[in-house]
């Protein structure tokens, strides 16, 4: 398949593995927090960690979005699909994600809440064009890269004149969100060093450019290097993340050239900035509140917003018992940390969101990488290691 | 139904134009016009036109196998095939999968009010011929007919009877370390050509559905390796799921080679697009097969030989694993594991 196996190439793997294996510094350890699910699930698919040398730690960070959004905001969900008339449209994989008391939007669906699965914003239009009689509501999540079309979705909305089209949003800003970890005191203080780099995003970055991360590369003095979303990509990354640090700087590098530029696309910026404004602060799940981290929608576009049409309250919720997802998103813990991991928690009885997506963490150890535990004695985690 | 080719109605059912309606499963007049001038026509053999409420046949001695398959596929019509041909396919399949050369089928239709008669000869139709194409016929069957709404156009239980041939002992739970897993042919096949056709998903590909009876392919297989110890068809949760199911019931694990399992270029791009794993998308005309290692290439001579199995390799082995893993060594150069399908992939798909 052309301009996708070539990504995925053994004999090209072979070599970068042997070039990773002579710029390592045995001494050291490097721990590299790859942000977005994409990057872990395609460690985990392709096996990528059997390619590096043991000194080189992944570090899965809080870059999925099903992962990070609070519980609250899925309690809000389910209230708004349980209203009479309301269709709510979602992607696959909210649906699992488990609620307060047990709920989730599938098991409220089974009790006969009109919930859509579906596969994009345009889905979502159709379905409110097609039923002008009831309320469609999209339930919309995601970074940067889902961002515009939850826009363009919105000004076509308008321009079409629907009445019956709204978004609950709640689409977050990764930028802020990298910070908030950088800043978190396991991380700053302590004079410990838990994360050596960053890969940075590929397809947010495609969309807001590698400039953004240049503040905190400066700032926390941290080598960031924005990565593409193959396998090769990722071990081509990890070499430049492992020469910065061993060259002692601490730069944005762009190894996803062939998509990213320092600017971005500034035609989907330009779209978004019309339609939606920044929140003072918005919850996530593990970070909490993050300054201004989030979207949400314009005054001028205030008939499309479920929080204004709906009665939205905010919900503080918590999370099951014994949950370490917060912990884990921040790098702080590993899935196999947890107690629930694989007791009581698995992707068929998820107790915490990083075990529903598969591009969460807990999802990706248990579904592709749980034999590696039976293998060896598991590795201290991070935090053990040096706190 | 209760056939009756002797019985004569004044006007003809008007299938061009006309639609299911709730006399049709009324048990009366118009039921069995239905049954007379749709099913009968189409089916035509000698032990349905007895026109009992059953068929009595004839058996040798020797174990008998029994299978039955429910299809509520969406949409009814695919590339490649229908709901008619698959229903007769998926049944056939799961008998031959002991081993056994299938015999008959009985056919029980749930039709929703206000379904085309059109469609409906088109199923049956095309059920016929796969039905007459595998040398298996449907010689009983039932129809009912529910409110609009209440089901989506037509769904069809096939059963189907078969005879194991003497000495053949084909089970999921007889496979052993160091035995060798092959499998017939590409993956992913009939799940990617329905997923093109779903209406909210719609994407041009030349894929089409591998829908297909295994019987002929696993005849030739059974005679030159009786010996075989395990058979299924990676239906539902494709072959990843179907290799699980396989281990745990025998207790073993796998190691898989991800090089070796064929996969069509027009497959693995739409996969790439939809965010899917092809081990994990459903096939309805490719089987798995373990048996000794001796045995294996024997056995890959005798499937390549076949159509149906032109395109088979050996994909692994069964290893001792206490905890049931099957890992696979990725092409990329690492390893992983191959779980079981988590949540649903796609809905209705057979």
């Amino acid at each position: 398949m052309k301009y996708v196996e070539e990504f995925r190439d053994h004999d090209l793997a072979q070599n970068l593995s042997r070039s990773i294996a002579r710029e390592v510094e045995p001494a050291r350890q490097y721990n590299l927090m790859e942000f977005c699910g994409g990057h872990t699930h395609a460690i985990f698919r392709y096996g990528v960690q059997d390619l590096m040398p043991a000194n080189v730690k992944f570090v899965h960070g809080p870059g999925c979005p099903v992962c990070v959004l609070p519980i609250g905001r899925i309690d809000n969900a389910i209230q708004l699909a349980q209203q009479h008339d309301v269709i709510l449209c979602t992607y696959g994989d909210l649906m699992r994600v488990p609620a307060s008391g047990r709920k989730s939007l599938l098991k409220i669906k089974a009790k006969g809440a009109d919930i859509r699965m579906v596969y994009s914003t345009q889905d979502a239009l159709k379905i409110a064009r097609d039923n002008p009689q009831r309320e469609v509501v999209f339930f919309a999540i995601g970074f940067e890269t889902t961002t515009p079309p939850t826009a363009v979705a919105i000004q076509q909305a308008q321009r079409e004149g629907l009445k019956n089209f709204s978004v609950f949003c709640n689409h977050v800003l990764t930028p802020a969100a990298i910070q908030n970890i950088l800043e978190s005191p396991e991380v700053r203080e302590l004079g410990s060093v838990l994360i050596d780099g960053f890969f940075g995003p590929s397809h947010v970055s495609s969309i807001i450019g590698s400039q953004p991360y240049e503040f905190f590369a400066e700032e926390f003095q941290k080598p960031v290097v924005i990565a593409g979303f193959e396998p090769l990509d990722v071990m081509q990354s990890a070499l430049m993340l492992i020469r910065q640090i061993n060259q002692n700087r601490h730069e944005v590098e762009n190894e996803y050239t062939r998509v990213v530029t320092r600017e971005g696309n500034l035609k989907a910026q330009q779209l978004v900035s019309e339609v939606l404004e920044l929140r003072r602060s918005f919850e996530w799940r593990g970070l909490g509140l993050v300054p201004y981290s989030a979207l949400k929608i314009k005054q001028s576009y205030a008939q499309f917003d479920a929080e204004k049409r709906f009665n939205v309250p905010d919900i503080q919720a918590s999370d099951v018992k014994g949950c370490e997802c917060p912990r884990i998103l921040r790098g702080l813990k590993k899935p196999t940390d947890c107690k629930l991991f694989g007791t009581v928690c698995t992707p068929e009885n998820p107790m915490g969101s990083c075990m529903v997506s598969s591009e969460g963490a807990c999802a990706a150890y248990w579904s592709y990488g749980r034999f590696r535990q039976t293998e060896q004695q598991p590795e201290p985690s991070i935090q053990e290691a040096v706190l | 139904m209760n056939p009756n080719t002797n019985r004569r109605f004044p006007t003809r059912l008007d299938i061009r134009k006309g639609s299911v309606d709730m006399t049709h499963g009324s048990g009366g007049r118009a039921m069995a016009q239905l049954i007379d001038e749709i099913f009968v026509k189409h089916f035509n053999n000698e032990l349905l036109c007895q026109g009992n409420d059953q068929a009595a046949f004839e058996v040798s001695g020797g174990r008998m196998v029994m299978s039955t398959d429910g299809h509520v596929i969406s949409p009814l019509f695919f590339p490649g095939g229908d709901i008619g041909s698959l229903s007769v396919h998926g049944t056939i399949n799961d008998v031959a999968m002991s081993g056994a050369i299938p015999l008959y089928l009985s056919a029980g239709f749930i039709l929703e009010e206000g379904f085309p008669l059109a469609d409906l000869e088109k199923i049956v139709i095309s059920m016929a011929q796969a039905a007459s194409d595998a040398g298996v016929p449907v010689i009983t069957g039932d129809t009912k007919v529910v409110d609009k709404g209440s089901a989506d156009g037509v769904f069809i239980t096939t059963t189907g009877i078969g005879r194991i041939p003497d000495g053949v002992n084909i089970s999921g739970e007889l496979a052993r370390p160091g035995d060798a897993i092959l499998v017939s042919g590409s993956i992913g096949d009939h799940g990617i050509a329905i997923m093109s056709s779903r209406e909210n998903l719609e994407f041009e590909t030349t894929i089409e559905s591998d829908s297909a009876a295994l019987h002929g392919l696993i005849a030739d297989m059974v005679s030159a390796v009786p010996a075989i110890h395990c058979l299924r068809d990676p239906t539902r949760g494709g072959l990843a799921t179907t290799l699980n199911e396989l281990a745990q019931q025998s207790q073993v694990g796998m190691n898989l080679k991800e090089s070796s399992i064929p996969v069509k270029p027009a497959v693995s791009a739409a996969c790439e697009l939809l965010g899917l794993d092809p081990l994990y998308v459903a096939n309805e005309g490719k089987l798995i097969c373990i048996c000794a290692q001796q045995d294996a290439q024997r056995l890959l001579q005798v499937m390549q030989a076949h159509p149906l199995g032109q395109q088979a390799a050996i994909i692994g082995e069964v290893i001792q694993n206490e905890h049931g893993f099957i890992q696979m060594e990725t092409s990329f150069g690492g390893s992983r594991i191959v779980d079981w399908l988590t949540g649903e992939q796609l809905p209705r798909i057979c």
